[in-house]
């Protein structure tokens, strides 16, 4: 960061330049483009590359990260306005291209707040103290003596006070000061840091204007749709289209080269339809008559994998983390438990398919795309069309959702590819089905745990088995074993004081794109832990929140750099915050409280992206094992927040997220094909089945950690829990359905 | 010739018949807060009015439509903010926003056939929308509040 630092402090003025290059490329006809990059070069002043003011003093401060309804294009922002005094209805937002120039833009892993708020900070104090240097020059005393208040400086002795517009024009002319000069504010005197602020994009998403993927409308724009080989790494054999041209509309179609191994984020070939309207290519496409070469994963089939993989985990796998001699405890223990569990793949299926925009002539390439890694698209650019670097021009528009889908922007190269190709603006629109049959899959996954109880009924060995394809297979098709960052994600690092211990990996064969979706491995991983955790507490007679706090032990620092993890600077895994967690969704839920026939309560608590949650699911089962959810009540430790609003709606959102995979989503293949196409087989959670969720905020002055995805793994657990709580009867595979089998209950 | 209002505007279509309604108001008309989502009906992202009822303009083909009063969410309020659109602001509802057209225009009519719905006929009114981004449960206050006149 450092470097970054140094770098965008130092070259503003020549970097600020780079906005003027092909505002506006298209002068006339019926264009509609995201209005959010204008030109600075008429700006007076631009001290930082993230914040420059007009001559009425108006502040324009650049959102570089990606929105996809995290409300970062509210939370930065607000950070530097805060720290530079802004009043914030004179500060507009502002989406940055796809730039180098403000460091890392890759929009995952909920790092925004906590990899982007000091260096937001140090912008906006650099901003203050240098309007407070011009207002100390107009006046002729010294800055000491003068205070930057909501776009005003104050002499203080003598109560004088100027807009900051009347200080742009000379704090432009003054050296940009060091970092060491700077002061940042205390907390007590934050004005929008911690407090709720609406999301600035709130009037353009209730009336329509708001611009994403397939929004940009350019004269002469080409409309297109792809037939993509159902299988993966498959090719096209022959192809008719006859019927396809027929379309009214339809103007032409192009065949695109296949991919091959590895995935990466590349195109994955077939058959473009090219017409004058969305529809007419969605339709003409549907129309082509294709035979397709599956080639090799065309025996992907989901049950028989299934079976494999339960197999596979009830092996010795390859050993992650030991402790102690876990084989050992398991030999002599007083009592064993065992247990499987079983989630399938996922689709990210953001309400926005994958869609994008690219115009590509002989000196220039613009993007338009919902993309979550926009950088990346430059050198994706350059070498579909063999421009350089400043000759393409990444333009972020809104995303309609991604939760890590829009990070893999095959969609946008197929764009670029159809515009080179055909020398027009183009826009690839995916259907729901493209989305549904050609994403990188969350990955399907088996599980097989072990624990030992000595004669005390206390847990002195814990095995933890793990098998499914590693994300790392989309870039390296050798690899066939989950590695230790997958592996990291609450199952290597499971915080729990046990004696004996190993941790186990096993080899599966990725048969799809395997890519990352919200919460990533947590998800099964903190639904095998969280749910065994569970029944060893019945197993031993405890309130499993008393065991689940048991397991955790004596409040301490954990490190896991030794079996592979790496550590985060300032963020140690305090296992004292995860039981503080634990005991305030027990107090906020009221664990133990009398509760009508047929209902539970389960609890499950993770630490993932440097977070804390626990959360308290309430479940009703009927007789017939038709279950809703009343209420869920969830507490985070994100360390310090920004926006509480926007971090609370993260939670109110991850609980959707997480009973959407608990009950109702699952993607399964056929012979290489994705049976799922829509959302009547693929289902997500509604309205109707939507708990009262109460999500309480630990007020903390740790550094920002992750808000985005730690809400989500601990939900699918917490239910199963409730369920067991309710019933008595223990569901280990995802999704759990919706009618419960209580057979045997 | 296919002639509608769309938004109070006489517009006139000569294309393919079979075309849906959302491709002509987003390809044609620019009219590109209307949202496609599925193409079958099944999330709602593209509702629309027809004669002041809601429908899903994937699913309604523009040979149906001659004489069709239409109004999309650019054209809900004339004054620029129906009492769903302040109240979707005062509970912060939006996170990546795409659905929310469609999420408003169905909550609108249905407060046009049931002025101050409970929680269980917002639930069944709304049960054909999705939002996978969870803002449900503020959907659910902002509709009442919208209806309580109280946003």
């Amino acid at each position: 960061m450092k470097n970054i630092r140094q770098v965008n402090r130092r070259d503003f003025l020549k970097t600020g330049g780079v906005f003027v290059v092909g505002v506006s490329l298209f002068g006339c006809g019926k264009e509609k483009v995201p209005g959010m990059t204008k030109s600075l070069s008429t700006d007076p002043w631009s001290p930082d590359v993230y914040v420059s003011f007009d001559a009425e003093g108006t502040a324009y401060i650049i959102s570089h990260r990606s929105e996809m309804g995290q409300g970062i294009r509210t939370g930065l922002p607000a950070v530097l306005a805060d720290e530079m005094e802004a009043d914030w209805s004179r500060v507009k937002v502002e989406q940055a291209l796809g730039d180098a120039k403000y460091g890392n833009q890759n929009t995952d892993g909920s790092w925004s707040v906590r990899g982007f708020m000091q260096r937001m900070r140090e912008a906006g104090a650099t901003v203050r103290l240098m309007l407070e240097q011009s207002a100390a020059q107009q006046w002729g005393v010294d800055v000491s003596e003068c205070k930057a208040s909501l776009h005003t400086v104050v002499h203080q002795p003598s109560g004088r006070a100027l807009d900051y517009a009347e200080l742009v024009a000379g704090a432009s002319e003054l050296p940009v000061p060091g970092l060491e000069l700077l002061q940042l504010k205390s907390p007590d005197e934050f004005r929008y840091i911690g407090k709720d602020l609406p999301i600035v994009d709130m009037h353009d998403m209730t009336h329509g204007g708001a611009m994403y993927g397939a929004d940009t409308r350019l004269p002469g724009m080409k409309f297109a749709a792809i037939a993509r080989p159902p299988v993966v790494f498959g090719k096209v054999k022959t192809y008719d289209t006859a019927k396809a041209l027929a379309v009214a509309g339809v103007e032409q179609v192009v065949e695109l080269p296949a991919a091959e191994a590895p995935a990466m984020f590349k195109a994955q070939g077939g058959i473009a339809v090219i017409a004058n309207n969305s529809w007419a290519a969605l339709r003409g496409r549907d129309l082509l008559r294709i035979e397709w070469d599956d080639g090799s994963n065309a025996d992907y089939n989901s049950d028989s994998y299934k079976q494999a993989l339960l197999e596979t985990v009830r092996q010795p796998g390859n050993v992650l983390r030991k402790q102690g001699d876990v084989e050992q405890s398991l030999d002599s223990a007083e009592q064993t438990l065992e247990a499987e569990y079983y989630a399938p793949h996922l689709a990210h299926a953001s309400m926005e398919p994958p869609a994008a925009v690219a115009s590509v002539s002989a000196d220039f390439c613009e993007i338009w795309a919902p993309s979550q890694d926009p950088q990346s698209l430059i050198p994706m650019a350059a070498a579909v069309t063999g421009l350089k670097p400043e000759q393409i021009r990444i333009n972020v528009t809104l995303l309609g959702g991604a939760f890590g889908r829009k990070s893999k922007c095959d969609f946008v190269e197929e764009a670029v590819v159809l515009s080179k190709k055909l020398g027009a603006p183009v826009l690839v629109q995916w259907s729901r089905e493209d989305d549904i049959r050609h994403d990188y899959y969350h990955t399907v996954s088996a599980q097989h745990l072990s624990a030992s109880l000595d004669a005390d009924g206390a847990v002195n060995g814990w095995r933890h088995r793990l098998a499914y394809p590693s994300i790392m297979s989309t870039f390296d098709a050798a690899v066939k074993s989950p590695v230790a960052f997958e592996a990291g994600m609450g199952a290597l690092n499971v915080p729990y004081d046990i004696e004996n211990l190993s941790i186990e990996a096993g080899e599966a064969e990725s048969k799809v794109r395997i890519g990352w979706l919200r919460s990533v491995c947590n998800i099964y991983q903190s639904f095998a832990v969280n749910s065994f955790t569970d029944e060893i507490a019945h197993a031993r007679g405890l309130d499993p929140k008393d065991n689940l706090l048991e397991l955790l032990g004596p409040d301490r620092s954990l490190d896991f750099t030794d079996v592979g993890l790496e550590a985060t600077e300032n963020y140690p895994f305090e296992t004292g915050r995860l039981r503080n967690v634990i005991n305030l969704a027990g107090e906020k839920a009221g664990w133990g409280r009398a509760l009508p026939e047929g209902h539970g309560l389960g609890i499950a608590a993770q630490y993932s992206f440097l977070s804390y949650v626990a959360a308290v699911v309430e479940v009703a089962v009927d007789a017939e094992g038709n279950w809703t959810v009343p209420r869920v009540d969830l507490v985070i430790d994100c360390g310090q927040y920004v926006n509480p609003d926007r971090v609370k709606s993260q939670q109110e959102g991850a609980v959707v997220f997480g009973l959407s995979l608990a009950r109702d989503s699952e993607i399964t293949a056929a012979n290489g094909r994705i049976v799922q196409g829509n959302f009547n087989n693929y289902r997500l959670l509604r309205i109707g089945m939507t708990p009262e969720t109460h999500v309480h905020l630990v007020e903390s002055t740790a550094p920002p950690a992750g808000a985005g995805e730690p809400g989500v793994p601990p939900i699918a657990p917490a239910v199963a829990n409730a369920i067991f709580a309710a019933t008595g009867k223990r569901f280990r595979e995802l999704p759990l359905g919706r009618k419960l089998d209580l057979s045997g209950a | 010739m296919i002639n509608l209002t769309i938004n109070g505007e006489a517009r006139q279509f000569d294309g393919d018949g079979e075309m849906p309604l959302l491709w002509f108001l987003r390809d044609q008309l620019t009219l590109t807060g209307t949202k496609y989502g599925c193409g079958k009906g099944l999330c709602g992202a593209c509702t629309v009015h027809l004669n002041g009822a809601s429908i899903r303009s994937c699913s309604v083909s523009m040979d149906r439509l001659d004489g069709a009063v239409i109004t999309t969410i650019e054209g809900l309020a004339a004054d620029g903010e129906h009492p769903l659109q302040i109240a979707w602001a005062t509970h912060n509802v939006p996170q990546c926003g795409y659905c929310q057209s469609g999420q408003i225009m169905q909550a609108a009519s249905l407060l046009v056939e049931n002025p101050s719905p409970n929680d269980q006929q917002i639930d069944d009114a709304m049960s054909g929308m999705i939002c996978r981004c969870g803002t449900y449960q503020r959907i659910r206050a902002a509709i009442k509040s919208a209806a309580g006149g109280e946003a």
